[in-house]
């Protein structure tokens, strides 16, 4: 979140698109609900089914699933024709005044940007860019008239969103959107303040970085982005799900969202050259400048001792994303490729904890088959699973195995659970928050770092023993705890905070970490976590001296404590609040005073440093300049790669993303068309269930027993299919049974024309737990389809028929 | 919570089937618990928390039923409250109303006017109607004396058991478990003067908010009761399932007036019943309660 859940009590308009939180996030929940209360704040739902959000929304948009940039393109749209966007906020905080360089050309006919490559496939990006000027700094026209200023462009590529169009692509009627745009871009005012709260049904597509983009640029021009109240806020799907980001979860980063350095980074220089931006602007701060500081105390950390000047901080000791062999590309082992690597016999063994791939993958039939082409797999979980029983006949058969045929050896680790551990929780509000354990793990069952302690330090002895093809990475690193065994929360949580190694104090923040080898510090995000003064996390105050909901001494957020991201946007170019009654900093002629300001503490507004200082152009991108987004600097409405109709914004060019990512390596990598799946289906979690997990609960069961298939009344008249009758899902991937819930809150749409249906059902059951089990596995329908930039499966909208059983 | 409403919570007020003005009988603050169904998002952590807290669990796990997210077609002896979610649509527009559902605590309790069995329901001075089940003789009068529906007959023990409102906890203190789980503050719980002035209050915004209909739901044919409503629809209470004017008159009837009718009528029933032992011997009682796991 660019914000955070108290700070949604501050909104005056609510957009919930692309999540249910309702449903999903019912304890966060309560905070929409103050906002209605305390402020009588709208909310507006858009889903393709009326859920339980809807059922206290304001006002409801039902739109088909995957057309989300359709809708949000139309209110930016919207917002620009009818000049409902904040023009100074725009002017002094975006880059609406850059220059683009010409050439840069979009062909409303093929639905292309320059650059493309019909043979690659692919784009050039060199037309992507800003018009520099001499000293490498971008063109700007703060009139905004330019007809190259990234205003005038964006103007003209969303001025083809009308509310028809919307209504054509999405199948909602345009008044409904029309009264949904008006309630959004009621907040275009420096008074009033809207938000946005997006989860999985943003993420789960063929284009969700782009998705999200889209939304990020319509925050930005209705100027709220910064504000208290506003923001883009991603609602995290686990307890501690954002942790996992932040401490290099996903493969293309390290810990802090520093790049993972590559096979052609062989010094620490090569790494800096392409982890270190040039500024755009004069005085921007380029914040990622100080990669050196943050990487260098990182390896510090790693390494200790064998880090030394000498032998640049023991880089060479570092991963690098190998390169492949055959082609000569980055090898990609983001989560969906993990098990694609697998299934083709490259990867030898898999150790998984709290995964259950064979349930929460998408294409389950390939997951089955990967699993059973390792030579080993371990798992730690608290539970049996389908992972770790996927050598069960009714699982196997899935990839069409027999038990006898499979070598893998497969080892369950009993894992305590959140309650049998202590530590830090990050939530989505950046919030790092301790806990207790709450009792102990039951029988064997240990916690996750005893189990990787005692994992770790027995591979080191057996490359101590051994040796190996390059045992020093393991060797040289630092595991210097009380216990190896099984380090303390206590300790790694202050080694990851970090210390001045000179003194052996503590850090109070990432602005003392160096590059000289002299600090060490885990993960530069959480610096400031764990201090002289003792462990942040812990602290409970329930101050608000803000009286806006901040509680600035209860735990500790990253980076720095800081509350709301871009702070320094909610003022004005003199530093003053845009809105005096919902202030985050002011500039008070020396500094700057609220929240943590995420800006330099005494830098005068009048400096111009810009407000969005991670970025080297300091203010934010309505234009994503060069291939940091592979489909182009503005989000395009692409369909689903399965969909039921030809692109209504390009009928004759391009349909899905150009750029989409789609397997076609295991016999299970297949694409379904509308001849033979005419219908729109989607996948969805339920209030009642966490994930795979609580089908082993008793009350989770007696509250939702089984599975179901969601269908429009209509529809189940057409087919004759009464509610509670067994029917089944297919799609190019394999089928699924459950009973029919025949519903109001999915309505059929005429889509360009063409009357579509939309079905939809829960992910939560599979083979294993309680209650009525039987392999109702949703992602045995869902597709082989990544987005191209975050490699996230395309879960929702994708192509199925629907039968009587 | 008030200290003022926990310690002395579970004085007794009325007693069924004995005459008014009981020896030990004391003024205590009234409670009420308060639904703003506006806020209600149906998550049934309510539904949770109350079988968790009182050692609940349905007596095997259902078949889904057709068409809805509801967790049962109805109460249950051992499913004390529900949330209901009705579809429906008004002027054009789709409802989906989540509605918890419970006993409703009358101020004017027709299951207690009703009750033959000496002590088997009591009002205590807080308001709090609660069923004691060493001394129900499972004639279920009160289930036909309740306008809500919600007294329920367990087929093993042969009581009625119904939503106690946490009495047990209300009386060291807290506040029921429903009302703790709630995630979004839908249910509020304290004296009965705050949660009315909260409703009243509420019912207001919403009113100014666009919802013309929105009202407090305490109705008055029961005395009132000490589980009110926020309804937005104010004018359409069986939109949540709610009677329109729930009202007491039958039992009045004839637990008032024509008490002497329902004495022999009561009497009749028992010579019946002995009768029909007679012609037809003992009961089997049913197989006990056998979880599914």
């Amino acid at each position: 979140m660019t914000n955070g859940w108290t700070d949604i009590s501050n909104a005056d308009v609510i957009l919930a698109m692309g999540g249910n939180p309702a449903e999903n996030h019912p304890v966060g929940f309560r905070f929409v609900m103050e906002a209605k209360r305390r402020r009588g704040a709208k909310l507006v739902a858009v889903d393709p089914r009326f859920q339980r959000t809807a059922a206290v929304a304001d006002h409801f948009v039902q739109i088909r699933a995957g057309t989300d940039i359709a809708f949000l393109g139309g209110l930016i749209n919207y917002a620009l024709q009818n000049r409902r966007f904040q023009e100074d906020y725009v002017r002094l905080h975006t880059n609406a005044p850059f220059i683009v360089r010409d050439g840069f050309t979009f062909d409303e006919k093929t639905g292309l940007f320059s650059g493309w490559d019909p043979d690659k496939k692919q784009y050039d990006a060199s037309t992507w860019q800003y018009e520099l000027d001499g000293q490498g700094n971008a063109k700007v026209d703060p009139t905004l008239q330019h007809p190259r200023s990234v205003f005038q462009l964006m103007k003209k590529f969303y001025s083809r969103y009308t509310p028809q169009k919307v209504s054509e692509v999405c199948g909602c009627n345009a008044e409904a959107f029309t009264k949904a745009a008006e309630i959004i871009t009621s907040t275009y005012t420096p008074t009033r303040v809207g938000t946005i709260m997006y989860a999985l049904g943003w993420t789960h597509h063929s284009f969700s970085v782009q998705l999200i983009k889209t939304a990020a640029m319509l925050q930005l021009l209705l100027g709220n982005v910064g504000m208290p109240g506003g923001g883009v806020n991603a609602l995290r799907g686990h307890a501690n799900i954002q942790g996992g980001t932040d401490m290099g979860m996903a493969y293309h980063n390290v810990p802090g969202y520093m790049p993972i350095p590559k096979a052609a980074h062989q010094s620490l220089e090569d790494y800096f050259k392409v982890a270190v931006p040039k500024p755009l602007r004069p005085n921007s701060v380029n914040f990622w400048s100080n990669t050196p500081k943050l990487f260098i105390s990182q390896l510090k950390a790693y390494y200790a001792s064998a880090a030394t000047k000498g032998n640049q901080f023991g880089y060479h000791l570092h991963p690098k994303l190998p390169e492949n062999a055959a082609t000569g590309k980055l090898e990609n082992w983001s989560w969906a490729f993990i098990y694609d690597h697998a299934a083709q016999g490259q990867v030898e063994g898999l150790v998984d904890f709290g995964m259950n791939p064979v349930c929460n993958g998408p294409n389950s039939r390939k997951m089955v088959f990967a699993l059973s082409q390792l030579k080993w797999l371990v798992v730690a979980e608290n539970f049996e699973t389908e992972t770790s029983s996927f050598w069960k006949p009714e699982i196997l058969a899935l990839a069409g195995k027999k038990t006898e045929d499979v070598k893998t050896e497969v080892f369950l680790l009993p894992a305590a659970n959140f309650a049998e551990k202590s530590g830090s929780f990050t939530n989505s509000s950046r919030w790092a928050q301790w806990k207790y354990k709450a009792l102990d793990a039951p029988g064997q069952a240990k916690p996750d770092q005893e189990i990787v302690g005692r994992i770790f330090t027995k591979v080191r002895e057996l490359y101590r023993n051994e040796g190996g093809v390059f045992p020093d990475p393991v060797l040289a690193l630092d595991w210097s705890y009380a216990n190896p065994l099984s380090p303390a929360e206590d300790e790694v949580a202050r080694e990851i905070n970090g210390k001045d190694l000179t003194t052996g104090q503590q850090l109070p923040s990432f602005s003392a970490l160096k590059d000289d080898g002299t600090t060490s510090s885990g993960n530069w995000l959480y610096c400031g976590s764990y201090t002289a003064d003792g462990n942040m996390m812990t602290r409970r105050s329930t101050e608000d001296p803000s009286g806006m909901q901040r509680f600035s001494n209860w735990a500790w957020s990253w980076p720095a404590n800081r509350r709301i991201m871009y702070n320094r946007a909610s003022t004005d170019a003199q530093g003053r609040p845009w809105d005096p009654s919902r202030t985050a900093i002011v500039w008070n002629g020396k500094a700057w005073v609220g929240d943590v300001p995420d800006y330099p503490g005494t830098s005068e507004p009048e400096k111009g440093a810009g407000a969005f200082i991670v970025l080297p152009e300091g203010v934010a991108r309505l234009f994503t300049p060069g291939d940091t987004l592979k489909e182009g600097p503005f989000p395009e409405f692409y369909e689903p790669v399965e969909s039921p109709v030809d692109n209504p914004m390009h009928p004759t060019g391009q349909s899905r993303n150009p750029v989409a990512t789609i397997f076609k390596t295991t016999e299970w990598d297949k694409l379904g068309t509308a001849k033979d799946f005419p219908i729109v289906g989607t996948t969805y979690r339920l209030t009642e269930h966490f994930h795979y997990w609580t089908k082993n609960h008793e009350k989770s069961i007696e509250m939702q027993p089984e599975f179901f298939v969601e269908i429009p009344v209509e529809l189940g008249q057409e087919m004759g299919i009464k509610d509670g009758e067994m029917v089944r899902v297919s799609s190019a991937r394999g089928h699924i049974e459950g009973k029919a819930m025949l519903t109001k809150r999915i309505r059929p749409m005429t889509i360009a024309g063409k009357k579509v249906y939309q079905i939809g059902f829960p992910i939560h059951w599979g083979f294993i737990g309680r209650g009525k089990q039987g392999g109702s596995l949703a992602n045995i329908t869902t597709p082989p389809v990544l987005d191209p930039n975050s490699f996230c499966p395309e879960y929702k909208g994708f192509l199925v028929k629907l039968e009587k059983v | 919570m008030s200290p003022s409403i926990s310690a002395p919570a579970l004085q007794v007020k009325a007693v069924s089937a004995s005459p008014r003005g009981a020896a030990g009988i004391k003024q205590v603050p009234e409670v009420t618990k308060l639904i703003d169904v506006s806020v209600c998002i149906g998550c049934k952590a309510c539904e949770v928390a109350c079988q968790e807290w009182n050692d609940l669990g349905v007596d095997k796990i259902r078949t889904l039923p057709p068409g809805t997210y509801q967790t049962l077609p109805d109460l249950e002896y051992n499913f004390w409250q529900l949330i209901k979610f009705n579809e429906t649509e008004r002027d054009g527009r789709l409802l989906w109303t989540l509605t918890k559902y419970q006993c409703m605590h009358c101020e004017d309790p027709g299951c207690l006017r009703a009750c033959p069995a000496p002590g088997a329901i009591v009002q205590y001075s807080n308001g709090i109607v609660d069923f004691v089940q060493e001394n129900c003789i499972g004639c279920q009068f009160c289930v036909t004396g309740c306008p809500f529906d919600v007294p329920k007959i367990s087929p093993s023990t042969g009581k009625v058991y119904k939503c106690t409102l946490c009495s047990d906890r209300v009386g060291a203190g807290l506040e029921p478990a429903c009302a703790k789980a709630c995630p979004t503050n839908a249910i509020s719980f304290g004296t009965r003067e705050k949660m009315l002035a909260q409703a009243t209050s509420r019912a207001e915004q919403l009113k100014a908010d666009g919802n013309a209909a929105a009202t407090v739901y305490n109705p008055e044919g029961v005395g009132g009761t000490h589980v009110v409503y926020v309804l937005p629809h104010g004018d359409e209470p069986d939109l949540y399932g709610l009677p329109k004017n729930p009202r007491v008159t039958f039992v009045r009837l004839w637990k008032g007036p024509m008490k002497w009718l329902g004495n022999l009528v009561f009497a009749g029933g028992i010579v019946g019943v002995l009768l029909h032992y007679l012609g037809y011997g003992p009961r089997d009682v049913e197989e006990p309660r056998q979880d599914v796991h």
